[in-house]
């Protein structure tokens, strides 16, 4: 058991610091290759959760698809170095936005009721997942599909060129 | 893996008093060293070898020949020189991002021999999301490729970087489309799994389970190759274009950690071709009772079978021109992407329609195959003899005998 809790620590504290990299980092290119250090964190504690599937549709979609995006949206700016990352909002509105979210987690995860898994190899999780989707959460996935299907239409509307005939 | 560490525990190998963690890191760590060092840098290696030998055959030229028999020590020479060569840092670079890239690249490549199989038991841990791990890890390279073309601070470098992410974030697509048929076929990600659910002869590979699977082969072969940068989708590095894409600046060992992941990267296209559709390390049950020749006889299959591919990808490139950029998104979002996508509701309409498979579609496809494998064997064969013979044919002469005597 120690050794897992050791690397829960380790991957927390990489997870951590590479948000605080994000976060704290003036120039936005390094913030975004940070944020690889934090989906990757997150993916591995999945793993060490015993959620295998999401560990690494974590690793497919952060850093696949989101990440690789984000980085390409970044290196065709032309303004890398950005001192205030948002000017519309000062500090102490951010203060106050960010203090009601961490009591209102801190809140949460106090209230949640933390069961103490059994170690040992994880099952097999896909399976479940697939299952679920298309028995218990049939609506909800398939509400989401359509969400996001609205939202690839909308891309492609806003970004073709008029056609003029 | 963990089978033969137990084993090795109870068998009193592991010195007494470790925990058992220790032992299970270890043994981790010595195969995975194995599997590096004595895998993947050589096979990276001798296909670079093999890549120069078949490239100056098809330009009729030599190649190298001069380093060991046919110049077969040639990739330790190159490995050795880069090396030795000086480690140059432009002064304008991102030095931090400049010096992690081919980290980042070399991570994400090597990542992926994790769920490699190499025959029989040998894989180094057979996760049971074993190919869509595979896809994911992968996604490191675009990172790491990115990260170069962006720090080197040049433009070229920076184009081949943006080139690349957008090449390969594009033929996910298709790769992935292509590679759920076969997960619905075998019912699970598995890597051992999916080999499991094949057999030694061909009419049982996925590839020949139905016309849709046979044509999701090609599209995941297209696409793995546009993923890894080939030609003929190798615009990330177009020599005539870009001088050398994102590594451009790179020297020394930096430069040669890009092109050793580039290399060691047309194998595990080849393996993951070959378990995903060709039935991976299956071998008759008859032929080895022992399990050592059985495990040396599948290791030998499997690595027949990814090679071939791997020698394919090289014909490829060496016989193609490069594609434009608009050509390849035109042909991944126009042509490959509706295919997959036929290709995934099909087998999926076949697996509803006949649950336990056509075995007559099966041999019908597999002898297509072999059909077309043996037209394409005497075609080569056809042009080999005839350039041959046109060597003398041509060295017309005519005070010489010489063509008289050939006909004689």
């Amino acid at each position: 058991m120690p050794v897992t809790t050791a690397v829960f620590y380790l991957l927390a504290a990489v997870t951590l610091g590479s948000a605080c990299g994000v976060a704290f980092g003036t120039n936005i290119l390094y913030s975004a290759f940070a944020l690889m250090g934090t989906f990757l964190g997150v993916a591995a504690i999945f793993v060490l959760l015993g959620a295998d599937f999401l560990g690494v549709i974590q690793l497919f979609v952060y850093v696949g698809g989101i990440l690789v995006l984000t980085l390409f949206a970044v290196m065709l700016t032309h303004r890398i170095d950005v001192q205030v990352s948002n000017r519309a909002v000062g500090r102490l509105p951010g203060l106050v936005v960010v203090g009601v979210v961490a009591t209102w987690m801190i809140r949460v995860a106090r209230a949640a009721r933390w069961t103490e898994g059994q170690p040992g190899p994880p099952a097999a999780t896909t399976a479940g997942i697939g299952d679920a989707f298309l028995g218990t959460y049939v609506l909800p996935f398939e509400v989401a599909s359509v969400v996001l299907l609205a939202a690839l239409i909308g891309a492609i509307v806003v970004s073709r060129k008029e056609v003029k005939g | 893996m963990q089978e033969l560490v137990d084993s090795l525990v109870a068998d009193g190998f592991v010195p007494g008093g470790l925990p058992l963690w220790v032992a299970y890191l270890g043994a981790m760590l010595v195969f995975g060293g194995i599997v590096v060092f004595v895998f993947i840098l050589p096979i990276a290696g001798i296909t670079t070898w093999v890549e120069r030998r078949v490239a100056g055959r098809i330009q009729s030229r030599i190649g190298p020949n001069r380093t060991g028999p046919a110049g077969f020590l040639q990739w330790l020479a190159d490995g050795i020189k880069s090396v030795l060569k000086e480690d140059i840092v432009p002064s304008a670079a991102d030095v931090p991002l400049f010096k992690l890239a081919p980290y980042v690249v070399m991570t994400g490549f090597v990542a992926a021999f994790v769920v490699v199989p190499f025959g029989g038991p040998l894989i180094i841990a057979d996760l049971n999301v074993g190919i869509l791990y595979l896809t994911a890890v992968t996604a490191l390279v675009v990172v790491g490729i990115l990260m170069a073309g962006w720090a080197s601070n040049n433009k070229w470098s920076l184009l081949g970087g943006i080139r690349s992410a957008a090449q390969i974030v594009s033929y996910e697509i298709p790769a992935g489309l292509s590679i759920l048929p076969v997960v619905m076929l075998a019912g699970t990600l598995s890597m051992q799994g999916i080999i499991g659910h094949q057999g030694w002869a061909p009419w049982t590979w996925h590839v020949f389970d139905n016309p849709f699977t046979f044509f999701a082969f090609f599209i995941l072969f297209v696409s793995a190759l546009a993923e890894g940068n080939r030609t003929p989708f190798d615009l990330p590095e177009a020599e005539s274009e870009l001088v050398m894409g994102f590594a451009t600046e790179y020297s020394g060992l930096r430069n040669l950690l890009f092109f050793m992941a580039e290399w060691g990267n047309l194998y595990v296209i080849g393996a993951v071709v070959t378990t995903l559709f060709l039935g991976g390390w299956q071998i008759p049950l008859a032929l080895a009772d022992h399990p050592v020749p059985r495990i040396v006889l599948q290791f030998a299959i499997f690595f027949a079978k990814a090679y071939f591919w791997v020698f394919v990808a090289v014909w490829l490139r060496w016989t193609l021109p490069r594609i434009r950029v608009d050509q390849m998104m035109i042909m991944c979002w126009k042509y490959l992407v509706p295919i997959a996508f036929v290709n995934f509701m099909g087998t999926a309409v076949w697996m509803v329609l006949f649950p336990a498979g056509v075995p007559a579609v099966r041999v019908l496809l597999s002898l297509t195959a072999a059909g077309l494998l043996v037209a394409f064997a005497r075609r080569v064969v056809f042009h080999v003899r005839r350039a041959l013979l046109t060597r003398e044919e041509l060295s017309f002469n005519p005070l010489s005998t010489a063509r008289v005597m050939s006909r004689g």
